[in-house]
């Protein structure tokens, strides 16, 4: 059980470090507030939510046909479609396009695929640099960390710790916590990396198969900057990203942004459907699309599993964890952290590597009351713990029954037989009542916060029956 | 919240489900949630087989093991009455997890029927018999801890509310983030207790800052976390205890003449 003691391990770092316990809960709370306010009347949200979970699922069913239609759409448009099954070939995909082109200097803008590619590593190991231009991303890049969030990646440092590692990155800046002078000195820094680089690289929030146009939400303006000023633009994504008609992407962008970070829209929203048309004064002269797969057609095989694909990224799911708020996301040990990160990595990067994930949730179902597009995130959480113990294997889940102890699976065989057959039930609960005073008041970690409960001389049962209460 | 959900007229008889915690634990909570339903002319049968709800094993990913637990309720409650619990956790089980448990499954429409006779104890009184009581008790403040499966799977929220506000000697106390988990969720706390730890910390804090004489829930799986942790950590104003109660013992004590 390696994966748990690392987790553990983890855990306790964050749970022992006072100040990232305070960020999180401080811009957790921010964030809860700010999707409460965006959506006032509770009845339309709800309607919002239906409509969003139906336009996702409606994508879905009929993904196949979109992929095509997307394709070709893009095609039409100028747009180079690639298509990637695993990690390696879309990280070649990417390194054949800037080879073509005698590129080694790339800016990105935020996107959650290429950090599940680890791209960056790919690419600088091949002797490319690769700038992160989103305020968020630069800071953890220039920390060496990885995303803590999928929005907002650098929300486990306080403004005080930012500009600490400005100052040590950038001594010739004049140190500085306020944040607005903060952003403008990174703005500077950032301005000529994107005159510098050959290739921009994003992500796609929606790919509209009907007109194959590619959406891209942001707040900073370096998507829209990664996207038309360097020659060349390479948008990667899953192939769960298609939607069907661009009549989609409204409900689709208000859910994002509200459910997000309580935006009514996003500062920027780039609707990218080709590359520099002749008479066109600027924009990429190349655009290209890389679809990746990566275990996204397993997941899509089973009938459950398959509505976390639904997912758009909104982020609102680890915000209102309860266990997020706590951890963070960097003890998640995963990409993506909180609810859905948990219902996804084990999925891609399999139960053998991240089986412990989906136990550490209390499924209060705080994340499936929020989530925009109605994912049963609980339910998953709680199929991907029967995934990691089940003891015959179908294949729907990498790792299946990787987390299986004889021992464990022992406990519940016993537990089910006494709870199967009351008059064994019946007599163990007299027992516990008789010897309650010898039973010890330390029960393992429980008691380490907590005075161990007392067990009562009568049980109900007993109770019942002094009481005068039929059995039948 | 309880949306849409069909509840019967006045029954003449009930089932009831006490919940092995309750049972083991907590007995005095089941007997007065059976007190409570009697005095309003109601029947009230205790199966005398009935054992564990099969949570446990259920949320640990045992599907094969809850099935046979699962199986030997459906066998304890055979007739047609209402089966009332006194747990949001335990009726979220029984309500909305036993269909899931046998889906696909021979047994599946026999487990729907169970199902849909399932009632949380809180709703059952509010909404089926309307409950209405009378406070013999001196003048308290009381925090409220909803469970989050009370809160979102079954729904009541509001009943858990509207019965300690029908108590004019009570002063409902509202702790901030209330509907935020308070870090038990059954195996969780085993399997994660540093974190279970730091949430339930939180929890006591919240409910120790209002100023509250007494907790109630409506779980007791909640109420052992929190007052638990109470206790052991002597949280609370001035180092006295806060007194933790099943909202079930708390109405019965306070609109019980023999009692106050």
């Amino acid at each position: 059980m390696q994966q748990k003691a690392e987790f553990d391990q983890r855990v306790q770092k964050a749970l022992n470090n006072p100040q990232l316990r305070r960020n999180f809960r401080i811009a957790m709370d921010g964030l809860m507030e700010k999707r409460s306010n965006a959506f006032p009347d509770k009845v339309a949200l709800e309607a919002l939510r239906v409509t969003g979970a139906n336009i996702r699922a409606n994508a879905l069913a009929k993904q196949l046909e979109l992929l095509e239609q997307l394709e070709a759409n893009c095609t039409r448009n100028g747009i180079q479609v690639h298509w990637a099954e695993t990690i390696e070939q879309a990280n070649r995909i990417v390194l054949d396009i800037m080879q073509r082109h005698n590129a080694s200097r790339m800016i990105k803008g935020k996107s959650m695929v290429s950090e599940e590619m680890e791209l960056n590593h790919f690419l600088e190991a091949q002797g490319n640099s690769c700038i992160e231009s989103d305020l968020g991303e630069y800071i953890i890049q220039l920390d060496h960390e990885t995303p803590s969030h999928i929005i907002a990646p650098a929300i486990h440092k306080s403004k005080q710790e930012i500009a600490r590692l400005f100052k040590e990155k950038h001594p010739d800046i004049p140190y500085s916590e306020d944040i607005e002078t903060m952003t403008r000195s990174a703005r500077k820094v950032l301005r000529s990396k994107f005159y510098e680089a050959e290739v921009g690289l994003s992500g796609v929030n929606f790919a509209v198969a009907e007109t194959g146009t590619l959406c891209l939400v942001e707040n900073e303006g370096n998507g829209r900057m990664c996207t038309t000023v360097p020659p060349v633009h390479i948008a990667v994504t899953g192939i769960e990203k298609v939607v069907e008609k661009l009549a989609d992407v409204p409900p689709l962008l208000k859910l994002l942004t509200g459910s997000a970070a309580g935006q009514h829209i996003s500062t920027y929203f780039n609707m990218i459907s080709s590359p520099r048309k002749p008479g066109e004064r600027d924009g990429p002269t190349e655009v290209h699309l890389v679809l990746l797969d990566n275990q996204r057609s397993r997941i899509y095989a089973d009938e459950e599993l398959f509505d976390s694909l639904r997912c758009i990224r909104c982020g609102a799911c680890m915000n209102h964890c309860p266990v997020y708020t706590r951890i963070g996301g960097h003890a998640y040990g995963s990409l993506i952290p909180g609810p859905i990160g948990s219902v996804i990595e084990p999925q891609k990067f399999g139960l053998e590597n991240f089986g412990v994930l989906p136990t550490a949730s209390t499924l209060c179902g705080a994340c499936g009351e929020v989530c925009p597009v109605k994912i049963p995130l609980p339910k998953l959480l709680h199929r991907l713990r029967y995934e990691q113990v089940r003891s015959d294997h179908t294949g729907a889940t990498i790792g299946q029954g990787s987390q299986r102890s004889a021992k464990e699976a022992l406990i519940w065989k016993l537990w089910s037989w006494a709870h199967a057959n009351p008059a064994v039930y019946r007599g163990g609960t007299r027992l516990a009542g008789l010897f309650r005073g010898i039973i010890p008041n330390k029960i393992g970690p429980w008691t380490r916060v907590r005075t161990a409960p007392k067990i009562a001389p009568k049980s109900l049962h007993q109770l019942a029956r002094e009481e005068g209460f039929d059995n039948e | 919240m309880s949306l849409a959900k069909h509840y019967p007229d006045k029954p003449d008889k009930v089932y009831f489900f006490g919940t092995c915690l309750i049972d083991l634990l907590y007995p005095e909570a089941g007997l007065a949630g059976m007190q409570l339903i009697k005095r309003e002319g109601v029947q009230v049968i205790f199966p005398q087989d009935q054992t564990c709800c099969g949570q446990p094993a259920w949320n640990s990913g045992y599907r094969d093991e809850t099935r046979a637990v699962v199986l030997n309720q459906i066998r304890t409650f055979p007739q047609d009455y209402p089966i009332v619990v006194p747990s949001g956790s335990c009726a979220g089980m029984l309500r909305h997890h036993y269909p899931e448990v046998f889906k696909g499954l021979p047994e599946a429409g026999l487990v729907e029927d169970f199902s849909q006779r399932v009632f949380e104890l809180t709703e059952f009184l509010v909404n089926v018999l309307k409950i209405e009581l009378q406070d013999l008790g001196e003048p308290t403040k009381v925090a409220l801890h909803t469970a989050c499966s009370a809160r979102r799977e079954m729904g009541v929220a509001d009943e858990h509310e509207a019965l300690l506000r029908q108590l004019g000697n009570v002063q409902l106390v509202e702790q901030a983030r209330k509907a935020e988990c308070c870090g038990f969720g059954g195996t969780f706390a085993v399997k994660h207790p540093d974190i279970s730890a730091a949430m339930v910390a939180d929890k006591a804090q919240a409910i120790s800052d209002t100023g509250a004489e007494q907790l109630v829930s409506g779980d007791c799986g909640c109420l052992m976390n929190i007052t638990g942790y109470m206790q052991h950590q002597d949280v609370g104003p001035q180092n006295h205890h806060i007194r933790g109660q099943h909202i079930a013992s708390f109405l019965w004590e306070r609109t019980n003449a023999a009692e106050s």
